[in-house]
């Protein structure tokens, strides 16, 4: 005898509900947590040890670093930054899931953190299916990557709560047309909190501080 | 390449359900996947083919249903389907536009066998 079962049910559901609890643990330890995604190279951890300078020295962070290796070399950077760091080593896969970030979750000193910078694994399609349970999804753009992006990746940018676009130093030297890029992005996420800087020179970096030390403080 | 944890989610939902119906076994699955998903049906078959042995959905055939994205002019109201690359309105260029659909990604439902009562 055949049967048909109804089921309707969400194939990332068990994630999302890892997500949630994250998110929970978070919230009892008023923690804010951010997930920074991005491409190889569009300067995640650059960005992340700018930020680590630049905020506020009361504000004391951690950072998880997913790497698809067993190489320590960004987490190597946070700890010599004065902060603590969980390296997660995803055996070649290419996001960091809300199993992952729950495991490196019990191995930071939350009760001492108001902050905790997750560092995704470099890649613009599959960490976008993956929820963290962290409070905001940042998306690092980086003005050499090209203006195209969010028109080819149009799903990463779909789900994100800040954008950064980095690197803006380099702008007189290439063809990225910042209109053009930024149109793409107005048609997949209307209105989303965009932050133009440059890791290298600092220009741009009050206002993502700004933004982060608020965010930080509300919790 | 997420597809293996897509493929594990499925085979755990598919089985789960299974079990509570007491059935012998599970024929069909039907998903339902969504533009936006960003998964590849081959990739998900293949590692199917591997994960769901021994299990009570071994064999079972995936159909996958493909959801587009359907994008609305919100100046002249035309309606467009999601290309491989975003684009403007195809009639008037507008880039005011309202995304519907596309982020789906559903076990919709399964057929099991069960034993005549």
């Amino acid at each position: 005898m055949t049967q048909r079962v109804e089921i309707v049910k969400r194939i990332m559901d068990s994630n999302d509900r890892l997500a949630q609890n994250n998110r929970s643990v978070l919230d009892q330890h008023q923690v804010f947590g951010i997930n920074i995604m991005a491409s190889p190279g569009a300067g995640k951890t650059s960005v992340i040890l700018e930020t680590i300078k630049r905020l506020p020295a009361e504000i004391k962070l951690g950072v998880i670093e997913g790497d698809t290796a067993p190489v320590t070399i960004d987490a190597d950077k946070i700890v010599a930054a004065g902060m603590p760091a969980v390296q997660i080593n995803t055996g070649g896969d290419c996001h960091l899931d809300a199993n992952m970030i729950e495991m490196a979750l019990a191995e930071l000193p939350l009760d001492q953190l108001d902050l905790v910078i997750v560092e995704n694994v470099g890649n613009l399609i599959c960490p976008a299916a993956f929820q963290l349970g962290t409070h905001a999804n940042v998306l690092i753009a980086s003005v050499p990557e090209g203006d195209d992006k969010p028109y080819k990746y149009p799903n990463i940018y779909r789900g994100l709560d800040v954008l950064i676009i980095n690197k803006i130093d380099l702008t007189p030297y290439l063809d990225f047309r910042m209109d053009y890029f930024q149109q793409g992005v107005e048609m997949l996420n209307p209105g989303l909190k965009t932050f133009a800087l440059s890791a290298k020179t600092g220009e741009g970096f009050d206002a993502w501080i700004e933004w982060l030390t608020q965010k930080v403080n509300a919790k | 390449m997420h597809e293996l944890a897509v493929t594990e989610n499925i085979l755990s939902i598919a089985n789960q359900a299974a079990e509570e119906n007491h059935a012998t076994k599970v024929t069909d699955i039907y998903l339902v996947i969504g533009q936006f998903s960003s998964i590849v049906d081959d990739s998900v078959q293949f590692f199917w083919d591997c994960i769901s042995q021994g299990t009570l959905s071994e064999g079972a055939t995936l159909h996958f249903e493909r959801r587009p994205a359907v994008l609305r002019c919100r100046s002249c109201g035309e309606e467009y389907q999601l290309g491989e690359y975003l684009q403007p309105c195809p009639k008037c260029r507008s880039v005011d536009v309202f995304i519907d659909g596309g982020e789906e990604l559903l076990v919709q439902h399964i057929d099991i066998l069960k034993e005549e009562p």
